[in-house]
């Protein structure tokens, strides 16, 4: 099922040891395949943007096998070894790509002193203001200062003066005298999020970043620049000194924004998150996320969100609500609506609860203008996971089709709803109010929620283990970061309780995990066969969806996904 | 006695009547290589170039003919030529002369150039503050445009080509040459690591691309007149051709002179050619080839093998003025920008004026430059003004060596070379300054000695 890609690779020699490393890979790349302790330092290069090598932190020594001019063949020393030719001059390791042989030094006393000196020179006109500074913790200047700095300063002058606190944009806050210039944000502005508006102005030691004159740093990827700042120049306006990086706890988890389903992290202490940021993965979104996908997390700290089971409006225990559930759903004449926002394991569970009460299903498909990057089309995380679990086997309209009618027919007693508001949806709930009960589960009031009969409180992507299928098909692990509100459980929880009051008759105390919920899945699922819950990779999983390509999906290229035309496929 | 120069590049210059407009320079037989030229294979001019060894006048002395061997033709794209006419490295004016008083020789040697590389455009990047210049180059091309030595279907061949003028917009980084190809681009002249934008490969527009200084292309003009075999007798070998000096400094009379390459030592440079130094005044120092270039000390004696294998033992005044043995002496010919400087000249004041330059100029691209340098000035402009302690001179020289050879482009160790050679050379004498300054600053004393810092 995993894809092994065959890479082809050379063999180097590091600092008198061979080596296998990919072929035509830069120095510092191939540095990381070869073992931590032999990472190279580095500012201004960064595997998703183009090589400018201007902080010349990435100094190594590097020679190769040497050939005869005329005859091109290898020379050799004495004792039959090629010779080596080394370069004059230390070279940059990020603009140096590997090849067959090649010698490389990485840690010589003259490498040493280079990089020593490159420290001391971008300490000499900094403000050393560390203790204020909110990138104090992942600084990559602290880090390398730390081994590479002397100590004290052998600068006796006075240091330059730049601007300290530039509004950049509605999220992004400049300090210019931390600035090291490696251009990293201006390189992300213009070949990334291709809104050129970052640049340098003056020369020299006066060279400052600035936005354009009349422009603003406002992209809905703004906050990448501030990820990829090695120092503490670019800040986040939310996150600047609410909270030091050390305290923070990080969770793996998945942007439910889009059906890219951008790899995130979560930063976290005692059950309130401080932020997300993208987690590097280079088949759904390399190292980048947007903005909003960011800001998610504020939702879930809303006021409007629900935090108690209830049954006719009055708060009750989550067995009386079961009790309550259980009861409607015997009454048969039930109708669905899923969710493609719900996790794998809730869609696959529903599909079960569709199954055993013969219910007429329908799930909505929630679409938005995509950016051609890493907003799709797709406004849901999940689509293709309630595909592959059975829950759905065509793409769901935008509205509600047939159900709608068998609801205004009076053909429906029991409806239960995911997410969905029905008001939105165009089903006047007031007017059918004696004849369809509604069981909703959601995270948020709303006008279907203040008319439920029974309700049961979601909990956000944060609160909860599960899985996400991307646009691509790829099976993507999130794990909880913090506590859910006092009492609550996941869907999948309260969706297995019910299943087993319904089918087996017993009553289930305490929450399934995720290893048995996945025994049974990889049972029963035909493309999970065999996928155990402890062996999603933390890069996710590749499906194989050749089964819905003939599918129209709605979304168009973007950064990782190319649609397949329809046409194509014969 | 003086000794007569050898013009070959500024042959009718400052000739009494010999003026800048193209009949002037068609009387005196021009444009006449051009069509020699036209009648001749691209790739046997070429090789004439390779064959009479003149190597780049800009600063670094590559060969020319080899410049254009490296030129990536299987790409397919556009090649590009580009002239340098950025001239700012201090000490130097020899480009000026050329363009203002014989452009159409300029002119003559590019098309000449374009045309064995087989360029599609060829630019002359021209220094900014050059306006008179650069009005002059227009009005140049415009009268060869209507005589048809331009544009196209040049002299009625298929070959067509145009130069276009730019003006720079006064950096001294934009001289060099990757850094111009970005100005030229419209960018801040942030130059490019090489490897991989190597001109000849990656250039203009990330097409293969040659630059040339302006006095190379004037050369390929005379190699074509002579023959690759007949240029390369000026001079001596490896050492082709003529160069022109631009003498600065402490000298009784200083300007422009064109020798064949070791056709005069330093010395006769100096007191035969310049009429020596001033009244009562000693020699103390000689910058050879441009501000970047390493300070020569006057009592110096330079020893060592040529590289025939024959030694050589040198006084300053016996150095031959051309490029391997000015190598050879641990400097080079860089630009051609000779300064000199007589026993009124302070070290450290003199040293504090260039690293000002090189403060100024840096683009501020690498780290090492970029804060190196201004702060090796930062340090120099406090020993002249009072503030000099006895740990600068080592502070200086390991500031330098913490940035040469370790940045993007050659600006670092043209910031740094300077450093590094007056400490060398003149250890002394910033340590003396550090004393004394210490002592009177003991006495309560004002240390800040009058000074002629810009
Ligand atoms: C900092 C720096 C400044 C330079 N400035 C000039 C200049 O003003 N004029 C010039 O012809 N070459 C200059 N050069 C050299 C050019 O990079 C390039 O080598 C030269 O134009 C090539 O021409 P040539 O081979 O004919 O000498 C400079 C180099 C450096 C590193
Ligand atoms: S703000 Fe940060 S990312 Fe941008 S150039 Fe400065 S140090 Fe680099
Ligand atoms: S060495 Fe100096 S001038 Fe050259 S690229 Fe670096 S900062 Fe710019
Ligand atoms: S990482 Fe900055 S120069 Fe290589």
């Amino acid at each position: 099922m995993l894809e092994v890609k065959v890479i082809d690779t050379v063999t180097i020699n590091v600092d008198g040891e061979l080596a296998q490393v990919p072929k035509g890979v830069n120095v510092i790349e191939a540095m990381r395949v070869v073992g931590k302790e032999k990472e190279i330092p580095h500012y201004c290069y960064h595997p998703k943007l183009s090589v400018v090598g201007n902080c010349r932190m990435c100094l190594v020594e590097v020679g190769n096998p040497m050939r005869d001019r005329q005859t091109g063949e290898a020379i050799l020393e004495e004792n039959g070894e090629p010779k080596i030719g080394w370069a004059p001059k230390p070279v940059i390791a990020c603009a140096t790509n590997v090849s067959e042989g090649m010698h490389v030094r990485t840690n010589t006393p003259s490498l040493v002193d280079c990089r020593n000196g490159v420290t001391e020179f971008l300490l000499i006109n900094h403000p050393l203001d560390c203790p204020i500074c909110d990138q104090a913790g992942e600084c990559r200047l602290q880090e390398f200062s730390a081994e590479h700095g002397r100590g004290y300063s052998r600068f006796k002058e006075e240091k330059n003066v730049k601007p300290k606190r530039t509004r950049l944009g509605p999220r992004v806050t400049l300090d210019d005298e931390r600035c090291i210039l490696c251009s990293r944000c201006v390189r992300f502005s213009q070949e990334v999020a291709k809104d050129d508006v970052l640049g340098f102005v003056d020369r020299g030691t006066y060279s400052t970043l600035t936005c354009y004159p009349g422009k603003e740093l406002s992209n809905n990827y703004s906050l990448n620049t501030v990820d990829i700042c090695p120092v503490g120049a670019l800040t986040s306006t939310d996150f600047r000194f609410k909270m030091r990086v050390w305290f923070l706890k990080r969770t793996h988890s998945i942007c439910t924004e889009s059906s890219v389903g951008a790899n995130t992290e979560i930063w976290s202490r005692e059950g309130k998150i401080y932020r997300i940021t993208p987690r590097r993965n280079d088949a759904v979104n390399d190292t980048w996320m947007t903005d909003s996908g960011r800001g998610l997390f504020k939702e879930s700290e809303s006021e409007e969100r629900l935090k108690s089971y209830s049954v006719d409006q009055v708060a009750k225990s989550l067995d009386d609500a079961i009790a309550a559930t259980r009861e409607l759903l015997e009454g048969g004449s039930i109708g669905v609506i899923g969710s493609a926002h719900s996790s794998l394991e809730e869609q696959y569970l529903l599909q079960k609860i569709v199954k055993h009460t013969n219910a007429s299903f329908e799930m909505i498909q929630h679409t938005g203008e995509g950016d051609g990057l890493l907003m799709s089309e797709d406004r849901t995380p999940n689509l293709r996971g309630a595909l592959i679990t059975g829950l759905i086997n065509q793409l769901p309209d935008t509205r509600l089709g047939q159900l709608k009618e068998a609801i205004e027919g009076g053909q429906i007693k029991t409806l239960l709803v995911f997410n969905e508001d029905l008001e939105q949806l165009g089903i006047d709930l007031g007017s059918l109010k004696d004849s369809v009960q509604v069981i909703y589960f959601g995270s948020s009031k709303n006008s279907t929620s203040e008319q439920a009969k029974v309700i049961f409180p979601s909990l956000s992507v944060f609160e909860k283990d599960g899985t996400f299928v991307n646009q691509n098909f790829i099976l993507q692990k999130f794990k909880q970061a913090i506590l859910p509100p006092m009492g609550l459980m996941p869907d999948y929880g309260v969706l297995t309780a019910i299943l087993s009051e319904l089918v087996e008759n017993t009553h289930t105390v305490g929450m399934p995990s995720m290893e048995s919920l996945w025994g049974e899945i990889s049972k029963t699922v035909e493309l999970l066969k065999s996928v155990q819950w402890s062996e999603i990779p933390e890069e996710g999983l590749a499906l194989n969806g050749d089964a819905f390509a003939s599918m129209n999906f709605v979304e168009t290229e973007n950064l990782k996904f190319k649609p397949t035309l329809v046409s194509e496929i014969v | 006695m003086a000794i007569e120069e050898k013009r070959l590049i500024l042959k009718y210059t400052d000739q009494p009547g010999y003026t800048n407009d193209i009949d002037c320079y068609i009387k005196h037989g021009g444009y006449e290589d051009l069509k020699k030229a036209f009648k001749m294979k691209p790739e046997d001019i070429c090789e004439e170039v390779l064959q009479s060894g003149v190597r780049g006048r800009g600063g670094a002395g590559f060969p020319a003919g080899m410049k254009w061997k490296f030129l990536d033709r299987k790409s397919g794209k556009p090649i590009y030529l580009i002239c340098n006419a950025d001239e700012s490295e201090p000490g130097t004016f020899k480009d000026r002369q050329i363009i203002h008083k014989d452009p159409h020789q300029l002119i003559e040697g590019i098309l000449c150039s374009a045309y064995a590389i087989q360029a599609k455009l060829a630019f002359i990047y021209i220094r900014g503050e050059f306006f008179e210049g650069y009005k002059i180059l227009e009005r140049a091309i415009e009268e060869a445009r209507v005589k048809n030595f331009l544009g196209d279907n040049i002299l009625g061949s298929d070959y067509s080509c145009d130069i276009i003028v730019h003006r720079g917009a006064g950096a001294y980084i934009c001289g060099e040459e990757t850094g111009l190809i970005e100005s030229l681009e419209g960018k801040r002249a942030n130059p490019r690591i090489k490897p991989p934008y190597f001109p000849a490969a990656l250039g203009l527009y990330q097409c293969p691309t040659i630059v040339n200084n302006v006095e190379t292309l004037c050369d390929v003009k005379h190699v074509i007149n002579m023959g690759g075999k007949e240029f390369a007798k000026i001079g001596t070998p490896g050492n082709t051709g003529t160069r022109i000096w631009c003498v600065s400094g402490h000298v009784q009379k200083p300007g422009y002179y064109e020798f064949p390459c070791a056709g005069v030592t330093l010395g006769e440079l100096i007191y035969d050619v310049c009429g020596g130094l001033l009244p009562g005044r000693k020699l103390k120092a000689v910058i050879p080839g441009g501000s970047s270039s390493k300070i020569l000390r006057a009592d110096e004696r330079f020893t060592g093998k040529k590289k025939d294998g024959t030694e050589f033992d040198w006084g300053i005044e016996d150095i031959p003025m051309d490029f391997d043995s000015l190598s050879l002496v641990g400097s080079m010919s860089g630009s051609g920008g000779v300064i000199i400087m007589d026993d009124s000249t302070d070290m450290v004041e003199a040293l504090a004026n260039i690293n000002y330059f090189y403060a100024h100029e840096s683009c501020g691209q690498c780290t090492p430059c970029r804060e190196g340098v201004p702060w090796m000035k930062k340090i120099t402009t406090r020993m002249c003004t009072g503030g000099a302690r006895e740990e600068d001179v080592d502070l200086l020289k390991s500031v330098a060596d913490q940035i040469a050879g370790r940045t993007i482009c050659a600006f670092g160790e043209a910031a740094s070379w300077p450093v590094q050679s007056f400490i060398a050379k003149f250890k002394d004498e910033f340590e003396a300054k550090a004393k004394e300054q210490a002592i009177l600053r003991k006495q309560g004393e004002d240390t800040a000695t009058e000074t002629s810092l810009i």
